[in-house]
C-alpha cells in the first residue's frame, strides 16, 4: 500500500515539475535567441523576492488567483468548463463595492453582508450559463464567454453617473466603501506594506475546498461526474442538479475573489480593478492539477512572476524585458497540458503493468503449490 | 492480442510473421504486415456508408470512389460477405455490421484476421453464418485467430486450439479429440462450472412489478446515460412517428426468482434497464417495487431502497476507471454505510469494505489503492458484484454479468447470484450467452423490438430455438418439440407476456 502512495506522489509531482523544466528552458532559448542572457533574468527576479515588500505583493496577489482558480478547478474536477471566472469576478467585486458604499452596518455584520453580495453576484452570473446548460444543452463555454462580454457591458451602465458611478479624475468608480467594511490587514511597516485581511479567507476556501471534495458525499459524487457521467447518472446522481449546483459554487467562489484587493486596499471598483483574473485562474488551475496545495504553489508562482518581473525593466547594468515573464507564464500553461496527459498516461500503463506482474508472480507461486501437491 | 496488433508493446518474447521476426509500435504496422483485427465492440461510424467506414483510413488504396466500390464488391462476392456498399451503417443489424468489419480488415489486405469474441452479439443462426464466412477465409488461404470463451463454437470453428489461462498459456489441444469438458477443465484448472440453479426458490412474493412499461426513442439532448441504438431499424420510424423503444412491457418477478430475458442486443434491453433503474423515465406504465409505486423515484432512491445493478457496460457505468478501487466500492452507494455518516464520506469504512470484498470475492489485485483501470476485466466485475450484493439488495439488474469475464469467475458470479436467489433475491438477468440464460433463470422471456414477444421454459429450450425467437421468427409460448406437452404444463406463466 505505502508503494503506491510513494508511487502516486512521484507521479502527482512529475508533471507540474516536468513543465516547469520545460517552460525555463524554452524561455531560456528565448533569451538566447534575442541576444541576452539566459540566466541573469532569473537570478534577478530570485533576488527580487528576498525582499519583503516583494513578498507581501506576491502573497496578496496570490491569494486573488488562489480563490479565482479554486473556481476553475471546482469546475474542472466535474468536466465543466467555466470560463466566466473573470465575468463573475469583476461583477461580484463591483456588486460589492456598490453596496459597500451604499450600506453602513457595523464591521461584524458589514463584511459578512459583503462576502454574501459578491457570492451570490457571482453565483448568479454562473448560475445562467448553468441553467441554459441544463435546460437547453447550451454549452458552459460558450455560455461563460458570452455573459464574460456582457459582464462588462453590465458594469459599463451600471458605473455611468446616471447609476452607481461617481467621477474621480478621469477615473469612474463605484464611491468610496464605508470604512466598516474596509478589511484590516497585517501592517508590516511602511516600507514593506500590508497583507491583506482576507488572505486567511483564501486559506480557508483552500482547506473547505478540499473538505467538501474529499469528505463530503457531495463532493464524491461532484468527482465521480467528472470522472465519468455515465458512470454517475447510473450510481444515482442527478446530473443535471450537480451541473446547477457545481456552477453555482463555482460562479460564487469566482464572485469572491476580487474582495481580498477591495476589502483590503482599494475599498472601491474602478476602471483600473484588474482584468482578466479569471483567464490567468485557469491556468493557475491546470498547473496546481486542481488540488488546493497544488494551486497554492501554483498561485504563488504565479504571483512571483508578475510581481519580480516589472524590476527586469530598471535592472542596471543591462535592462530586460520584463515579458520574459508572461512568456514563461504562456509557456508553463503549454507545457503543463502536455506534460499532465504523458505523466498520466505513462502513470497507468505502469501501474497496470506492475499489478500484471504481481498478480503473475502470485500465479506463478500457486502452480508450482498445485505441481508439489 | 493487443501486442498481436501492435497496440501494446511486449516486454519480453518475439512475433515471427512468416517466419521472419517482427516488432509492432502501432496497429499500422501490424496491418503492413497483414494482420487485421475484427473487435469485440465494432469500429464503425453509423453516419457513413459501408463503402465510406471501410475506406476511411485506407483512401490511398483504391481511391474513395469506383475503385474502391469494384474492390469490395469483389472481396464481398469472393468470400460470400454478402456486403451492400451503399447502405448506411446505422441501418445494418449486429451480423451485417460484423461482416463490415471483417470485409474492412480483408480490404486492407490481411491475411491473418484476428476475431475477439465475434459471437457474443450474435444469435446461433448468425453464428452458423460466421462460421461459414470464416470457413470460405480459411479455404482461400487466410489464417483465423478466434477468441472466444465460448467452448462449443471453438470447438466446432477451430483447426487448433491454444488455451489461455491468467496471461500464459495452460495448453493446447486439437478439436477432433477433445470434448467442451475436458476443454473447460483446461480453462479453469480444475472443476467445471455449469450455470444450472439446482431446485427451484420461487416464492409467491413479488418484488418488482412492470406494468404496461412504453419508452419512445428520445431525439433531445439527455444529460444521463445514452442509449445507443444497435439494433435492428432507426430510431424514427417511416411517417415521422416516434418509434418505441420499449412497447408495453409487462412482467412481475417474485423473490428467489431469476427472471432472464433473451434478445439481440439494441432491441430495448439497454431502455428496460434505464427505465428501472431510473435513468430515463418510463413515458406510460409503472413499475412497482415490494407493492410501492417506484415510477417517479430518482436512480438514487431506487438504488437506496434496495435495487442493485450491475450494468452491462461496466467501464462506462459501472466503474471510475481511474479512481482507487476503494472509491469504486463507494460508487453507486456513497449515501450507505459503511461508505458515509450522515453528509459525510466515511474513507476508512469503505477501505476496511473493500478489503472484505477482495477477500471474499477474489478480486486479484495487489491493494486497494491501485486503479479500477489497472484490474483485468474479471476482477472488474467481481468488484462490481461484491459491491452490488453488500448491500443487500431486494431486486437485482443483472445485465450481461459474466460478459468478458474468464471461466473462473464467471462460476463465482453465477455461484454469488444463485447463493442470494436462495436468501429470496429477485434478479432480472439480461445476457446475450444463451447457456447463461437458460442455466441460471426460473422463467425466460424474449425481447424483440421493446416487446416480449415470446417466453419459454429454461429447463426444456435449447438456444437454437431461443435463437430463433430473438430473431422474431417466433412468438408466443416457445414449446420445446420433443416434450412440448410438458414444457407447456410446467411452465404455465404467471403473467402475460403480451
Amino acid at each position: 500500500m505505502k508503494k503506491f502512495d510513494k508511487e502516486r506522489l512521484l507521479l502527482a509531482v512529475a508533471g507540474p515539475a516536468l513543465a516547469l523544466v520545460a517552460a525555463i528552458l524554452l524561455t531560456s532559448v528565448v533569451l538566447i535567441a534575442s541576444g541576452k542572457s539566459p540566466i541573469e533574468p532569473y537570478r534577478l527576479m530570485i533576488e527580487q523576492a528576498g525582499y519583503s515588500d516583494v513578498q507581501v505583493l506576491i502573497i496578496n496577489q496570490a491569494s486573488l488567483y488562489y480563490i479565482a482558480a479554486l473556481a476553475v478547478a471546482l469546475g474542472f474536477r466535474m468536466n465543466l468548463f467555466n470560463i466566466g471566472v473573470d465575468g463573475q469576478y469583476r461583477l461580484g467585486a463591483m456588486m460589492t463595492a456598490v453596496v459597500g458604499a451604499h450600506v453602513a452596518l457595523p464591521a461584524a455584520l458589514q463584511v459578512p453582508l459583503l462576502l454574501l453580495v459578491g457570492a451570490l453576484t457571482g453565483a448568479m452570473w454562473a448560475g445562467i450559463a448553468g441553467v441554459l446548460k441544463v435546460t437547453r444543452g447550451v454549452s458552459e463555454v460558450v455560455a461563460t464567454i458570452m455573459l464574460n462580454s456582457i459582464a462588462t457591458s453590465l458594469i459599463g451602465y451600471l458605473t455611468l453617473t446616471d447609476n452607481w458611478g461617481v467621477p474621480l479624475g478621469d477615473n469612474v468608480t463605484t464611491g468610496v466603501m464605508k470604512e466598516s467594511g474596509w478589511v484590516p490587514g497585517i501592517d508590516l511597516g511602511s516600507d514593506v506594506g500590508e497583507i491583506y485581511g482576507l488572505v486567511f479567507l483564501a486559506i480557508a476556501m483552500g482547506i473547505g475546498y478540499w473538505f467538501v471534495l474529499n469528505r463530503t458525499r457531495f463532493g464524491f459524487d461532484l468527482r465521480a461526474t467528472g470522472a465519468s457521467e455515465t458512470a454517475a447518472a447510473a450510481s444515482g446522481v442527478n446530473a443535471k442538479r450537480m451541473v446547477l449546483t457545481a456552477m453555482l459554487i463555482s460562479g460564487a467562489v469566482a464572485g469572491i475573489s476580487g474582495l481580498p484587493l477591495l476589502l483590503g486596499d482599494v475599498h472601491t471598483y474602478s476602471l483600473s480593478f484588474p482584468a482578466g483574473l479569471g483567464f490567468t485562474a485557469i491556468g493557475i488551475a491546470l498547473l496546481g492539477r486542481n488540488n488546493p496545495g497544488g494551486i497554492a504553489l501554483a498561485a504563488l508562482l504565479w504571483a512571483f512572476l508578475d510581481k519580480a518581473s516589472p524590476a527586469l525593466d530598471y535592472a542596471t547594468p543591462e535592462p530586460y524585458e520584463k515579458e520574459i515573464a508572461t512568456i514563461m507564464q504562456g509557456l508553463i500553461v503549454f507545457a503543463v497540458v502536455i506534460s499532465y496527459e504523458v505523466v498520466r498516461t505513462w502513470g497507468l500503463r505502469r501501474q497496470q503493468k506492475r499489478v500484471g506482474e504481481e498478480l503473475a508472480a502470485a500465479a506463478a507461486q500457486n502452480t508450482k503449490k498445485e505441481v508439489a501437491v | 492480442m493487443k501486442i498481436l496488433y501492435g497496440m501494446q508493446k511486449p516486454d519480453e518474447g518475439t512475433i515471427a510473421v512468416a517466419g521472419t521476426q517482427v516488432t509492432f509500435g502501432s496497429p499500422a504496422d501490424a496491418i503492413s504486415r497483414g494482420i487485421g483485427m475484427v473487435h469485440q465492440h465494432f469500429m464503425l461510424a453509423d453516419n457513413l456508408t459501408v463503402l465510406e467506414n471501410v475506406v476511411l483510413g485506407s483512401e490511398k488504396l483504391y481511391g474513395i470512389g469506383g475503385g474502391a466500390r469494384k474492390k469490395i464488391k469483389e472481396i464481398s462476392d469472393r468470400y460470400g460477405l454478402n456486403v451492400r456498399p451503399d447502405v448506411l451503417v446505422e441501418d445494418l443489424g449486429v451480423a451485417e455490421r460484423q461482416r463490415v468489419e471483417i470485409l474492412k480488415v480483408l480490404y486492407r489486405g490481411a491475411s491473418t484476421l484476428i476475431l475477439d469474441e465475434p459471437t457474443a452479439v450474435l444469435v446461433p443462426q448468425e453464428v452458423d453464418a460466421l462460421f461459414d464466412n470464416l470457413r470460405e477465409l480459411k479455404s482461400e488461404g487466410l489464417s483465423v485467430i478466434f477468441i472466444s470463451h465460448k467452448l462449443g463454437e471453438v470447438l466446432s470453428v477451430a483447426d487448433d486450439i491454444t488455451v489461455i489461462r491468467r496471461g500464459t498459456t495452460v495448453g493446447t489441444a486439437v478439436p477432433s479429440e477433445t470434448t467442451p469438458r475436458q476443454l473447460a477443465e483446461m480453462m479453469v484448472g480444475s472443476e467445471l462450472p455449469t450455470p444450472e440453479t439446482a431446485e427451484s426458490t420461487v416464492t409467491d412474493k413479488a418484488v418488482i412489478e412492470v406494468k404496461g412499461l412504453t419508452v419512445y426513442a428520445s431525439g433531445g439532448a439527455s444529460m444521463g446515460v445514452e442509449a445507443e441504438p444497435v439494433g435492428p431499424g432507426s430510431l424514427v420510424e417511416a411517417g415521422g412517428e416516434i418509434k418505441k423503444v420499449l412497447d408495453d412491457v409487462t412482467f412481475t418477478i417474485h423473490a428467489g426468482e431469476v427472471m432472464g430475458i433473451a434478445g439481440v442486443e439494441g432491441n430495448g434491453q439497454t431502455e428496460l434497464i434505464d427505465a428501472l433503474i431510473g435513468t430515463k423515465n418510463a413515458d406510460s406504465g409503472s413499475i412497482a417495487f415490494l407493492g410501492e409505486d417506484i415510477t417517479p423515484w430518482p436512480t438514487r432512491k431506487r438504488r437506496e431502497s434496495g435495487v442493485g445493478y450491475i450494468p452491462e457496460d461496466r467501464h462506462r457505468q459501472g466503474l471510475l476507471l481511474e479512481a482507487p478501487l476503494w472509491e469504486n466500492r463507494i460508487l453507486g452507494h456513497v449515501t450507505e454505510a459503511p461508505n458515509a455518516k450522515g453528509v459525510w464520506l466515511n474513507p476508512k469504512g469503505a477501505q476496511a469494505d473493500t478489503r472484505r470484498i477482495v477477500e471474499e470475492y477474489d478480486v486479484r489485485t495487489p491493494g486497494i489503492d491501485v486503479t479500477a483501470a489497472s484490474l483485468s476485466g474479471g476482477n472488474q466485475q467481481k468488484l462490481i458484484v461484491g459491491r452490488e450484493m453488500s448491500h443487500d439488495p431486494k431486486f437485482l439488474i443483472a445485465a450481461h454479468p459474466t460478459r468478458g469475464v474468464d471461466v473462473g469467475a464467471q462460476a463465482q458470479i453465477w455461484d454469488r447470484i444463485r447463493d442470494a436467489r436462495r436468501e429470496g433475491l429477485a434478479v432480472l438477468l439480461i445476457s446475450a450467452d444463451l447457456d447463461e440464460l437458460i442455466g441460471l433463470s426460473d422463467t425466460l422471456r424474449v425481447i424483440y423490438d421493446g416487446r416480449l414477444v415470446a417466453d419459454a421454459n429454461p429447463a426444456t429450450i435449447t438456444p437454437e430455438e431461443l435463437g430463433s425467437a430473438m430473431t422474431g421468427a417466433a412468438s408466443g409460448h416457445l414449446e420445446h418439440v420433443e416434450n412440448g406437452a410438458e414444457a407447456a404444463a410446467e411452465s404455465a406463466p404467471e403473467d402475460e407476456a403480451r
